[in-house]
């Protein structure tokens, strides 16, 4: 049966601009609906009337590319676990919810427009070192480097970050710091990251902080929000890393 | 702060184990304080390695805190649900001031000693009546109710204190995070009855 939603959407026009809570009513949604379509529906009625739509972020819609970005009731990605908001489906309300939806939020993570922000400041603490330098040529043999299977399969936790910002929106510090633990946790584990592993681990930890993001006082809640399940263990192996780098005048 | 706060978890483990002898005797307690004042120069260094570390303990909490703050200027309209945080994880900085300023009061309840009665049952160097003291002290049930009260928050203090720790310490493991919270939890109670039940002692009259 279709259900009546009460949406209380956070609106602002431009980054500097003030923004407020605004009351959208979603009439007539189906369960079967994902978030996001039903957002294009209300979207789509909203234009009819003339009215600014209500601008969010989102690509790929099957849970892979990390744009989407939406704190669901308070929840970032919303009530389900292990799901990011294009997954999440209009059966996880009831008929007559309200349901607050509201941008990322951190000082690191200015709002665009509405519920946009600018994940910007990742890119840039990729930049400053999530990456392996290798000399180009002919492709190598598949098997030319061992990794034995646990590092592996650790290595592949990491990397299943897709970068989507939900731990920094989630803790109540603003730490990204399980976003740069996962970039930098994926090439730990690997023979071709030890190269620059003290490096990176440095790098990436300073440009975090010049950011402006919190720091992490083990709330837990960056694992338990994030869409990927990456483990918070890759903080503390973060830690170790970077401790070192400074240790070793890296 | 993980490392400082091992050496202050040492430190009021000791502490509470020293105190507990108090069950034993009177003699033993108080034979227990001459051997510490006897200590002599490596007393008042202990003392003043403790202070060191509460303060580097502080210093560190105070930065991550104003770091935090800043770290999201515009608050959520719609509170954060929260998941996983625990009272004692968002309370650390409140849990924190409180034992400190606790800290500062007990230092001149009975080491400084600024009562005069209590001074007057102190006794002489080498031959204490702390056993007195404490009993004195706890008899009046407003000091009692505030080191109760403030020893219940340390031990909360302690329980996300411990927990954290071992995560930023790189000990814990998927494997063995529901023991590592038990025992965290385990920690924060021992404290808290261990502490407490030194007051309460003398309330109900066990220790006169
Ligand atoms: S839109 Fe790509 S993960 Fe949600």
């Amino acid at each position: 049966m279709n259900m009546n939603i009460t949406l209380h959407v956070w609106r602002q026009k431009g980054p500097d601009a003030p923004g407020r809570m605004e009351i959208i009513q979603a009439d007539d949604i189906s369960p079967d609906m994902s978030f996001l379509e039903m957002l294009d529906l209300v979207n789509e009625r909203l234009e009819a009337i003339d009215i600014e739509s209500i601008a969010f972020d989102h690509d790929c819609r099957e849970g892979i590319c990390g744009m989407c970005s939406l704190v669901v009731n308070g929840i970032a990605h919303g009530p389900e676990s292990a799901t990011t908001v294009c997954q999440l489906h209009m059966r996880s309300f009831k008929d007559g919810d309200a349901v607050y939806i509201e941008p990322w939020r951190a000082r690191a993570f200015p709002v665009i427009r509405d519920l946009i922000v600018d994940r910007e400041a990742f890119e840039r603490i990729q930049q400053a070192g999530g990456y392996v330098s290798i000399n180009c040529g002919g492709s190598p043999d598949a098997n030319a480097i061992l990794v034995p299977k646990p590092e592996a399969d650790t290595a592949m936790d990491a990397a299943s970050c897709i970068g989507c910002g939900a731990c920094v929106a989630s803790c109540p510090n603003g730490s990204a710091m399980l976003f740069v633990a996962a970039k930098i946790g994926q090439f730990a584990h690997l023979p071709q990251g030890q190269p620059e592993r003290f490096r990176r681990a440095r790098r990436m930890v300073e440009q975090m902080e010049t950011e402006g993001f919190g720091a992490c006082t083990n709330h837990f809640e960056c694992e338990a929000s994030c869409p990927k399940e990456v483990p918070i263990k890759f903080i503390s192996e973060m830690n170790r890393d970077f401790i070192k780098a400074v240790l070793k005048g890296e | 702060m993980a490392i400082t706060g091992i050496m202050l978890m040492l430190f009021v483990l000791g502490h509470m184990l020293g105190n507990l002898q108090i069950f034993i005797s009177a003699d033993q307690i108080n034979h227990y304080a001459e051997t510490l004042q006897g200590l002599g120069n490596a007393l008042w260094l202990i003392r003043g390695s403790l202070l060191v570390i509460l303060l580097a303990h502080l210093g560190a909490a105070l930065q991550v805190t104003r770091l935090n703050r800043a770290a999201r200027p515009v608050p959520y309209q719609h509170a954060l649900d929260y998941q996983t945080t625990t009272f004692a994880s968002r309370t650390m900085m409140f849990t924190g001031l409180i034992i400190v300023a606790f800290v500062i009061y007990h230092i001149l309840h009975f080491t400084v000693v600024t009562d005069a009665n209590l001074a007057g049952i102190k006794g002489t160097h080498d031959d204490l009546n702390v056993y007195g003291m404490i009993v004195a002290g706890f008899s009046n049930t407003i000091v009692s109710l505030v080191y109760i009260v403030a020893n219940i928050l340390l031990g909360v203090h302690l329980t996300h204190g411990a927990k954290s720790l071992f995560q930023t310490l790189n000990l814990r493991t998927s494997e063995n995070a529901n023991c590592l919270e038990n025992f965290s939890k385990g920690f924060g109670v021992l404290v808290i009855l261990g502490n407490c039940s030194i007051p309460v002692a003398v309330l109900m009259g066990i220790l006169s």
